[in-house]
């Protein structure tokens, strides 16, 4: 049967890789409940927060093909800008007296806290972006590098307004697994609507072929700001949410290990597609959590099975390097959840990834 | 006049740093595309391959013992086999993929390297001492300039004079200039892309040792991300150079070095500790006015 134009099912089917992976995600988090385990909660909720993270670098990286390392920066950015307006202004006037008159006295409601703090967050990413993006890519990527090194260096010597290598501590702790869930599917909702919007769709042409897609009248260089930014508002969510769900913020823990890991979730399920991105983050947080089990030590009959700490990074990398060697387009390979009513049809996503012989 | 002296060799010192890292990784990105991230863990393990792996603050010396004209050889043939190994281990099997899930790979390599590191010798900084004098001054017209200074533009001369009679004397020279250059036609014309890679990563592995000894006698101080800090500079200093050229490697190299060196004078003092942040910013506006570097090669541009 032919699909009418503008028919509930062809709706249905762009925003079909949204829905099911927020089913699936809604049946995880209700089982957590069900099941009533305070350690499962919170490795889920760890885990949909690194989500809304990695589905933030997906907007850039995945519809772009550059990779940008400057992720980690627009969390902390965000994640410093909530707490500057959320903490008891009695005590930000003690451990923060750089911060402007009207922060200090600042006391808001966590949304719009976290909605203000991701706006900044995307305004310096547009900045930002406008600068480094007008280089080619892989020359991008190290700007982006300077970026992330910019950021820690400041934050961790800004003692006035960020605590410096101290912890800021005190921030109102309101996520868990169900702040988490929503924000999460908000992200990806973001992530869909934009990658089979125009724009998307002209940056995904410039990530399979970026000379093709500069013939066609694609601004390759708008089209990444548009990302970038776009991104930078997911990650600045992430950033928030991370923050006000230990309630503590060190710069340190928005450096390298950030940056690695977000980015080997999005490698290991596969750049291309946001499915991808939820499997990466997936698996990659099932191994974390294995081996922090393992090197707790595993009781096995009379041994005790237990594997040195740091091993766990060290697997980690090897899986993502085995994933980029032997699968580099990722476990998904770059494929959402097919529409499993019926045949698929021109109507469906557009998935670049198939690509057509000369 | 003494003061801009000073000034001036202190940044000539750290742009010899600069310049030989980033030309450790120029040499591999001419040929692979490939950004090296594991340039900073090479010159980590140069580093630590000085002490006995334990958990003490002041570490035993293992190669640090050794005289000096052994030891020297013997760090950089640690690092040159640790650079063959990830190369043969990591980067032929990604041979061919595109640049950034290259730069993933060698991301990824380093973050292995790194915590192995740390498994190995645990995490904490940990004081050596080589037992070269070189962190005395030397008293000259009016000048105090760190022996070591002296020494580490000393060696970056000399491994940049050898290392262009290598490229433009040698068999082996022309064949890795001719790879950088265009990798494809030179395989045609009969050179062994393994070994000229291999080569590539063994003098890179040289450089990160050579590195790797001038960094642990200025500091004293051995951490699991010393690397990290040069190889992040010597990175932008390869943007700004040009990609994939090596004289654009080395000018870029001795550019971030004094951009350092006089933004360490001229900032104020509260600002200092910031001094990397100021760095990376004049790099960000450097490659604004020139986003295609300041030494452009044709292999740089991206090809269609």
């Amino acid at each position: 049967m032919r699909v009418p134009e503008g028919s509930i099912e062809r709706g249905l089917r762009r925003v079909w890789p949204l829905v099911s992976l927020s089913v699936i995600l809604t049946a995880v988090v209700l089982l957590s409940d069900v099941l009533g385990e305070p350690l499962l909660k919170r490795t889920i909720a760890e885990a949909l927060i690194k989500l809304i993270a990695v589905v933030g670098i997906y907007i850039f990286m995945g519809n772009s093909g550059v990779l940008a390392f400057s992720n980690a920066t627009f969390m902390m950015i965000a994640a410093y800008a909530s707490a500057w307006m959320t903490l008891l202004p009695s005590l930000k006037r003690f451990s923060m007296p750089g911060l402007p008159g009207f922060l200090i006295a600042a006391h808001l409601a966590p949304l719009p806290a976290l909605l203000l703090a991701a706006l900044l967050t995307t305004l310096v990413a547009f900045l930002i972006g406008a600068a480094i993006l007008r280089l080619s890519g892989i020359a991008a990527s190290i700007a982006s590098f300077a970026v992330l090194a910019i950021g820690y260096t400041v934050y961790d010597n800004w003692e006035s307004v960020t605590m410096g290598t101290s912890s800021v501590i005190g921030l109102p702790m309101y996520v868990n697994t169900h702040v988490a869930l929503a924000w999460a599917i908000v992200s990806m909702g973001i992530a869909l609507l934009y990658q089979v919007s125009r724009l998307g769709l002209a940056l995904r042409a410039s990530r399979e072929d970026e000379a093709a897609a500069r013939a066609y009248g694609v601004n390759v260089y708008y089209q990444r700001i548009v990302a970038f930014t776009l991104g930078a508002f997911v990650l600045g969510i992430g950033g928030v949410l991370q923050g006000h769900f230990l309630g503590i913020l060190t710069v340190e823990a928005f450096y390298l290990q950030l940056t690695f890991i977000t980015i080997a979730m999005l490698v290991v399920g596969g750049q291309a597609s946001l499915t991808g991105a939820v499997v990466g983050v997936f698996v990659v947080s099932l191994v974390t959590e294995v081996f922090r089990q393992l090197e707790k030590g595993v009781q096995l009959g009379d041994l005790t099975a237990q594997v040195p700490l740091g091993a766990e990074e060290v697997i980690l990398g090897i899986i993502m390097l085995l994933i980029l060697i032997y699968r580099p387009q990722g476990l998904m390979r770059g494929r959402e959840i097919p529409w499993p009513f019926g045949k698929s049809v021109a109507a469906t996503l557009p998935t670049l990834t198939r690509r057509v012989a000369p | 006049m003494t003061i801009i002296l000073q000034t001036v060799i202190d940044a000539v010192s750290l742009g010899s740093i600069y310049a030989l890292t980033a030309l450790g990784i120029g040499l591999i990105f001419g040929i692979l595309r490939l950004i090296n991230f594991a340039h900073g863990d090479f010159i980590t393990i140069g580093a630590y391959a000085l002490i006995v792996p334990s958990a003490a603050v002041v570490a035993t010396p293992s190669l640090g013992a050794w005289p000096v004209y052994l030891m020297i050889p013997a760090v950089v043939v640690v690092v040159i086999i640790v650079a063959l190994a990830t190369e043969r281990v990591a980067f032929r099997p990604l041979r061919g993929a595109n640049m950034a899930s290259l730069l993933v790979g060698s991301f990824a390599v380093s973050y292995i390297l790194q915590h192995l590191i740390l498994l190995i010798y645990s995490g904490r900084p940990k004081a050596v001492d080589v037992g070269m004098n070189l962190a005395e001054s030397i008293n000259f017209a009016g000048l105090r300039v760190p022996a070591i200074e002296l020494v580490a533009i000393a060696t970056a001369l000399v491994l940049l004079v050898g290392l262009a009679l290598f490229l433009r004397k040698t068999t082996y020279g022309i064949q890795m200039r001719a790879a950088s250059e265009d990798f494809q036609m030179a395989r045609f014309l009969g050179v062994r892309a393994n070994i000229v890679i291999a080569l590539a990563f063994a003098i890179s592995g040289l450089l990160a040792a050579v590195v790797s000894l001038l960094l642990i006698t200025q500091s004293g101080v051995l951490s699991v991300q010393m690397g990290l800090g040069v190889v992040m500079v010597a990175f932008v200093a390869t943007v700004i150079g040009g990609m994939g050229s090596l004289v654009g490697a080395v000018v870029g190299g001795f550019v971030v070095g004094c951009a350092s060196g006089i933004l360490q004078v001229v900032l104020p003092d509260d600002l200092k500790q910031m001094r990397e942040a100021f760095v990376f910013g004049v790099v960000i506006l450097i490659l604004l006015v020139r986003p295609q570097g300041l030494v452009v090669t044709r292999a740089a541009q991206e090809r269609v």
